[in-house]
């Protein structure tokens, strides 16, 4: 069969690192073809040097079996390349047609014919089963209509080929089967796609082949209907995956947390959490399973002391802590792995080391009256960058230079260091690959062992499901369910988020 | 290239690259170019007593420099510093003719008071800042006027019977070192420099050292990491602004208490604080950056007097100059891609 795109032995150097070594990808003309690694293992490299962003050392890109050299991404648009990235490059106030035509922008006598552009957009869009409004403005679309806008920007301009940056990472499951159709449509009118992902699952469900790539090398490529998600796994990791989680039976003891009658507003002033009541006990984890934007963020704002609550109480320990500043709801015995982690969970631009005492910078052994000692902050960050693995060049670079999986798995390392009773888990595991969702999930089980508390917050239903010892599925800001896990079925939960009454959704 | 070099090189490409447009503008003005840059180099090291007065000069640069630089480090924009810095000024002045102490208090107090005035003037910023989220750029701006103005009416109206300039200060207030004087051929080299390299080290050690100057950083970067952390916010706005504005009350002491012993109503700013912006622009808002920065204004400020003597050149052509280097090193992005692009020829 006809390769379109051909990428042969590609070695890509940065100073210290070989970032590709030696990796070979052959896309087929009309297949979807995966790029399976774990965070960090090179597949933006090599996605990068295919778009022209990077030139590679050594190696061969060839199209339609002809060898090029890609040394711009202007040229790769010319060959007809298109890249949708997984974080959207939209101008936020201008309208679908206007962002598609960005740059491309066809004029009569100076003016932009706005009328045949929005023409143009809607026949692609219908041609593809993209359903967009051309005129609604980016500000005003769902995340899922966005990324629809940016596929649409690569048709506009003649894609053959067309590269998905991890898609999914920030769709929800229903805009998840969305996209799936539309990358087969697409497939259907002849375009070829490269799919980066660390999801088995996405893989197992519409790629052809898929290519491995661990820790920069090229493992091989494999057609998926000769394979299974273990085996992906384990080429990816170069282990075996334990996908189950083990994990004993629960021991709850005294409530840790216990949340009656809250009530929070949210940025707007509107009530997000009306009257929630929670309880988690020493010794289980409550996970809260929900559809975004039903006050889970309030939620959490309120208990670590970010957000104000309007009445309800909020106790840790049996001590009240509701409205108190962070800090002291922090020494109170809170930890609190933050559902953003570039926003809330780290100072980019602190070395590491720095980012591990982010909340005991002020007291002693770091601070001796008022004046910081170093010698323990980076004795402490080395323990902590050691013992959950943090893989970085050194504890003093900067944790804007670590890949996301480290940057987690230090924030992880710092929260639960401290020891405290109630540990937050909020997305945890976003964006993350399957090695480090398994040592995730397992800090957090090992937490709960130790006698702690711990609330997990996550959209991912499998998570909850397998971590969890109690889901308590929250609807309009309250919880109008507590499930057992091994009693319900994602149906179920499925529906509860929906806001149907447990009964309906039991029968 | 590392970034640390690079960090180093742009802003000395940028000095060469502004020397040349000078070089340019020179020439094509009709005056000799060699004999105009022999003249600032002669005006500003020429001579022991000309080093004097450029060490003089470089002594409000490096303070107003540190209070620019201190804010930037912590996310703020600090313009008032040339407000900071007046009120600064009359406040020393103030302590100086009012008070009759004996020297180790009045010269300490002098200086202090200089401080807090200024420190307090850039609380009005931050407090604003923190507090109602009013823009630190607008409100720092609006107050050298209004600094500029009530000192003109205090040195008028309170401290003189509608003079124009105040008494001078006595000996026990006065930053004056006949030590200095006598090794620098009598320039007006002051003890002024020592307490500027105190504060250098001072801002050294405050932001890299201290708990304080942990939070502060933090804030600077990530306020929603800091607040998570259990920071506030707000107080180290506050904070920041004023250590900052303290930094520039002490410029203002130099002046002060060491270059000029009073006070005088004024028409427009000294430019001090406005060229502390372009100190810690050029030195990259780093302690060590800061000093060689204002080293370098201060003598370009001192030579060009010895320009036009020597070489016939206005001395407009120097702020022309300095104007060139500022603007160069605000366009750095662009020199870091010409370095990119000329080391990334050099490898193939």
């Amino acid at each position: 069969m006809e390769y379109i795109i051909e990428m042969l032995n590609i070695r890509k150097e940065f100073p210290g690192i070989v970032a590709n070594d030696n990796i070979t990808l052959q896309l087929r003309k009309g297949e979807i073809h995966a790029l399976l690694g774990e965070n960090g293992a090179g597949k933006s490299t090599l996605m990068n040097v295919l778009f022209g962003l990077y030139q590679p050392e050594q190696g061969e890109i060839r199209v339609k079996g002809k060898p090029v050299k890609i040394t711009n991404p202007n040229i790769a648009n010319d060959l007809g390349i298109g890249m949708v990235h997984q974080h959207f490059m939209l101008v936020e106030p201008f309208t679908v047609t206007e962002n598609i035509i960005l740059g491309k922008e066809k004029t009569v006598r100076g003016k932009i014919d706005l009328k045949q552009a929005e023409k143009e957009v809607q026949e692609i869009s219908e041609c593809y089963g993209l359903a967009v409004d051309p005129q609604a403005k980016i500000a005003d679309i769902s995340v899922g209509m966005q990324q629809r806008v940016e596929i649409l920007k690569t048709l506009y301009r003649g894609a053959e080929i067309l590269i998905f940056d991890e898609p999914t990472a920030v769709l929800t499951p229903q805009e998840i089967q969305e996209l799936i159709q539309i990358m087969k449509t697409l497939i259907k009118e002849g375009k070829s796609i490269i799919l980066i992902t660390h999801k088995l699952k996405e893989i197992m469900e519409v790629c052809d082949r898929v290519t491995v790539i661990r820790k920069g090398v090229g493992i091989g490529t494999v057609n998926v209907n000769e394979t299974n998600p273990n085996e992906l796994a384990s080429l990816m990791v170069g282990r075996e995956v334990v996908f189950k989680t083990e994990k004993k039976p629960a021991v709850p003891k005294q409530a840790v947390l216990e949340i009656k009658d809250l009530h929070v507003k949210d940025a707007r002033g509107i009530p997000a959490v009306n009257g929630l009541n929670l309880e988690i006990r020493a010794g289980e984890i409550v996970g809260i399973a929900g559809v975004d934007g039903n006050g889970q963020t309030e939620l959490l704002e309120a208990i670590t002391g970010l957000r104000k609550s309007e009445n309800g109480s909020i106790l840790i320990n049996g001590k009240e802590v509701k409205n108190l500043p962070p800090r002291k709801v922090t020494e109170s015995g809170v930890g609190h792995i933050p559902q953003d982690r570039h926003k809330h969970g780290l100072v980019l631009d602190f070395p590491i080391g720095e980012n591990m005492v982010l909340q005991t910078y002020y007291r002693r052994p770091y601070s001796n009256g008022g004046v910081l000692n170093y010698k323990e902050i980076y004795k402490k960050a080395n323990h902590l960058i050691k013992e959950f693995d943090v893989r970085t060049p050194s504890e003093f670079t900067l944790a804007r230079a670590l890949s996301g999986g480290n940057q987690q798995k230090a924030i992880i390392g710092r929260e639960v260091d401290r020891d405290p009773d109630l540990l937050i888990a909020a997305q945890p595991t976003r964006g993350l690959d399957v090695g480090a969702i398994e040592f995730i999930h397992k800090r957090l089980i090992e937490q709960r062992d130790k006698g702690k508390a711990v609330l997990l917050l996550s959209f991912e239903l499998d998570e909850i499901m397998n971590v969890s010892d109690l889901i308590a599925v929250i609807y309009e800001g309250q919880i109008v369910a507590v499930v057992d896990p091994k009693q319900t079925t994602e149906q179920e939960l499925g529906l509860l988020m929906a806001g149907s009454k447990q009964k309906e959704a039991g029968e | 290239m590392s970034e640390r070099l690079k960090n180093f090189i742009v802003p000395i490409l940028a000095v060469i690259l502004g020397m040349l447009a000078g070089t340019i503008i020179i020439i094509a003005t009709g005056y000799n170019a060699g004999q105009a840059f022999y003249a600032l180099w002669d005006g500003a090291f020429g001579d022991i007593y000309y080093t004097g007065e450029t060490i003089r000069q470089v002594t409000p640069y490096i303070l107003a420099g540190l209070a620019v630089g201190f804010a930037y480090k912590t996310g703020l924009f600090n313009i008032g510093v040339e407000g900071q810095l007046i009120v600064g000024w009359l406040a020393a002045v103030w302590v100086g003719v009012a008070f009759d102490l004996p020297k180790v208090i009045h010269l300490p107090l002098a200086i202090l008071a200089a401080a807090a005035a200024g420190a307090l003037w850039a609380f009005i910023p931050g407090y604003l800042k923190a507090r109602f989220h009013v823009h630190e750029v607008i409100v720092t701006i609006m107050l050298n006027y209004v600094a500029l103005h009530i000192t003109n009416y205090f040195i008028r109206y309170v401290i003189t019977d509608n003079g124009d300039r105040t008494p001078d200060i006595p000996e026990t207030a006065s930053l004056r070192s006949p030590f200095f004087e006598n090794i620098t051929d009598y320039s007006r080299l002051h003890w002024g420099i020592v307490v500027a390299i105190l504060c250098v080290i001072l801002m050294w050690f405050i932001l890299e050292k201290t708990t304080r100057g942990y939070e502060l950083r933090a804030v600077g970067f990530n306020q929603h990491a800091s607040e998570y952390a259990g920071m506030s916010v707000r107080s180290n706005i506050i904070l920041s602004m004023v250590i900052s504005g303290a930094f520039a009350g002490l410029a203002g002491s130099m002046e002060a208490l060491g270059t000029f012993g009073y006070a005088a109503t004024r028409s427009g700013f000294t430019g001090i604080g406005f060229d502390g912006i372009a100190v810690a622009l050029l030195g990259a808002n780093t302690p060590i950056g800061i000093v060689l920065a204002a080293l370098l204004l201060g003598s370009l400020k001192v030579g060009a007097l010895n320009m036009p003597l020597e070489a016939g050149v206005p001395n407009e052509l120097v702020d022309i100059i300095i104007a060139l280097i500022v603007f160069f090193v605000a366009a750095s992005y662009m020199i870091r891609i010409l370095i990119d692009r000329f080391s990334k020829k050099g490898v193939k």
